[in-house]
């Protein structure tokens, strides 16, 4: 696997009144890796997410996937929304097994895989539940199965824990570690949470609002197992408030 | 008193039923009817304008052992059902295709959005023409006073699908066609069913006014008679019954709508 982002421009409008949100955004992800986009609201990082999803499309620049050119949104590219995106009027295993039937697997497959990832995600016994009687961490981890079910070659994450509260949000982080230790995925993660992006991810670019550029790229070689001792250890925190200085410094490119 | 004392039965009683979503509104329906009864049976007011709830009563048990009152009842209700049906039918695939389509969308809702806000009543003399004094004319003025309305509204009802959950199918590798049938259409049906349950209150004002200017038998049609003969009590009788078979068909939609979209509660 070989996500290829090179040269990715976006701007929005026409003529005079285009504004440029991405400029020259440029980076790799291979199979296995986990990496994070960290920035500000305004760094054009969500505009990263949806290009590669396919949901728009960049202004210049290409993606690929693979090789292949990304054009369109496809079951290849998982994505997992910060909110209100589970289907309410299914429960919990019909939202995870909806993928695979847009896929039109076989019935059996679905089955199976739908308790697996249940399972996976720590849920089967809220098989039945639907997602209102589910809190926001639950309904979270149904949408991450449901988006691993379908098999995808990348997990993307928007803001996946930005709507939790901060206790569950911890938890959450640590699932999602087990999670991509034990299953092996590639996910690309997108949040404003410096502490978050170092916590889970190999390699962490960090943005720059107007107009949204990778300013600086870290790769990141933490000792994960204990991540409760981890958020507290020194060198953590010394790597967390190097960037959080870079970060703070960064001005809009216009004003400079 | 402290907060130990027993709180006495009755006093138990009377508040446990007083919190029964129903009791105030039989209450309040029970209040028009007794005041009803006393000021037209206490004759300060002419039997004729205000009939007493006893000779509205014997009224409508006239009509139903006659069976002008069943009969009356089925050919409003055949009118309603066939006007709203065709209504809605269509509105529902022209709805979702201009909350769906945004070229369609600019199309189609200016124009109606301008012939909504006709009165349906006024094409009475139009459909006449057109049509005659048969049933066509009737539906169509069923037809032509919900349609809109039904379409504009099943298409706002599209518009408000959370843009996730439309992105989130097509990320899972969802096509149009899938999308349109088991994320929009799943997901307003909640809204189109109670699009339909306001606009058939419309459907019950049409036919009555279709029937007011031209028909031989129906609710409206035993109102226009009973006023030539200043049959009051006759009016009564239509009035209620209309009433009742509306508030019958609103409630039918509420039960279905709790049955078919209990996640929506």
């Amino acid at each position: 696997m070989h996500l290829q982002v090179s040269n990715v421009c976006k701007s929005f409008g026409h003529g005079t009144q285009a504004k440029l949100v991405l400029d020259q955004v440029s980076f790799d992800l291979h199979g296995g890796e986990f990496l994070a986009l960290v920035g500000s609201s305004g760094s054009g990082k969500s505009t990263v997410m949806r290009l590669i999803a396919g949901l728009d499309r960049p202004s210049s620049g290409s993606i690929t996937l693979d090789a292949r050119p990304v054009r369109s949104p496809g079951s290849d590219r998982g994505m997992v929304f910060q909110k209100y995106s589970l289907y309410p009027w299914l429960t919990a295993a019909q939202n995870v097994a909806f993928g695979m039937e847009l896929q039109q697997r076989p019935r059996n497959e679905i089955r199976e895989r739908t308790a697996y990832f249940l399972e996976v995600v720590g849920l089967a016994d809220a098989a039945r539940s639907l997602p209102r009687e589910l809190s926001g961490g639950m309904q979270q981890r149904i949408a991450i199965a449901r988006a691993l079910a379908a098999e995808p070659k990348v997990l993307l994450l928007d803001e996946p824990f930005g709507a939790l509260d901060i206790q569950i949000r911890e938890s959450m982080q640590e699932f999602l570690h087990q999670l991509w230790r034990q299953t092996g995925l590639t996910a690309l993660l997108i949040t404003h949470d410096l502490e978050e992006a170092l916590l889970l991810a190999g390699q962490v670019h960090i943005m720059a609002p107007s107009p949204g550029r990778i300013v600086r790229s870290v790769t990141v070689d933490l000792e994960r197992s204990d991540m409760a001792r981890l958020r507290v250890s020194s060198d953590f925190l010394q790597l967390r408030e190097d960037l959080a200085q870079s970060l703070r410094s960064l001005e809009p490119a216009g004003r400079r | 008193m402290s907060r130990s004392d027993p709180v006495p039965l009755a006093t138990a009683r009377l508040r446990r039923s007083l919190r029964h979503p129903w009791t105030l509104g039989v209450l309040g329906v029970a209040v028009v009817v007794l005041l009803w009864f006393l000021i037209s049976n206490s004759g300060v007011v002419d039997k004729l304008f205000l009939p007493t709830p006893q000779a509205v009563w014997a009224a409508g048990q006239t009509q139903w052992v006659s069976g002008i009152l069943v009969k009356d009842a089925l050919a409003s209700i055949q009118r309603v059902f066939i006007g709203f049906a065709l209504s809605a039918g269509l509105a529902l695939p022209i709805g979702i295709a201009m909350g769906t389509n945004v070229i369609l969308c600019r199309l189609l809702e200016p124009l109606m959005a301008l012939i909504r806000y006709m009165p349906a009543p006024a094409f009475i003399p139009l459909l006449i023409i057109y049509f005659g004094l048969e049933e066509l004319p009737k539906v169509l003025l069923i037809f032509i006073g919900t349609f809109f309305f039904n379409a504009l509204m099943i298409m706002d009802a599209v518009k408000f699908v959370p843009r996730e959950l439309v992105e989130t199918a097509r990320t899972l590798g969802g096509r149009r066609l899938p999308i349109l049938t088991r994320v929009v259409a799943p997901y307003i049906a909640p809204q189109v069913l109670d699009t339909y349950r306001i606009n058939m209150a419309s459907a019950w004002n049409l036919v009555i006014v279709a029937e007011l200017v031209a028909a031989s038998e129906g609710l409206g049609k035993r109102i226009s008679l009973a006023q030539r003969f200043l049959r009051t009590d006759e009016i009564f009788v239509g009035l209620i019954v209309i009433g009742l078979i509306g508030l019958m068909i609103d409630l039918g939609f509420r039960f279905l709508m709790r049955r078919a979209c209990s996640w929506a509660n």
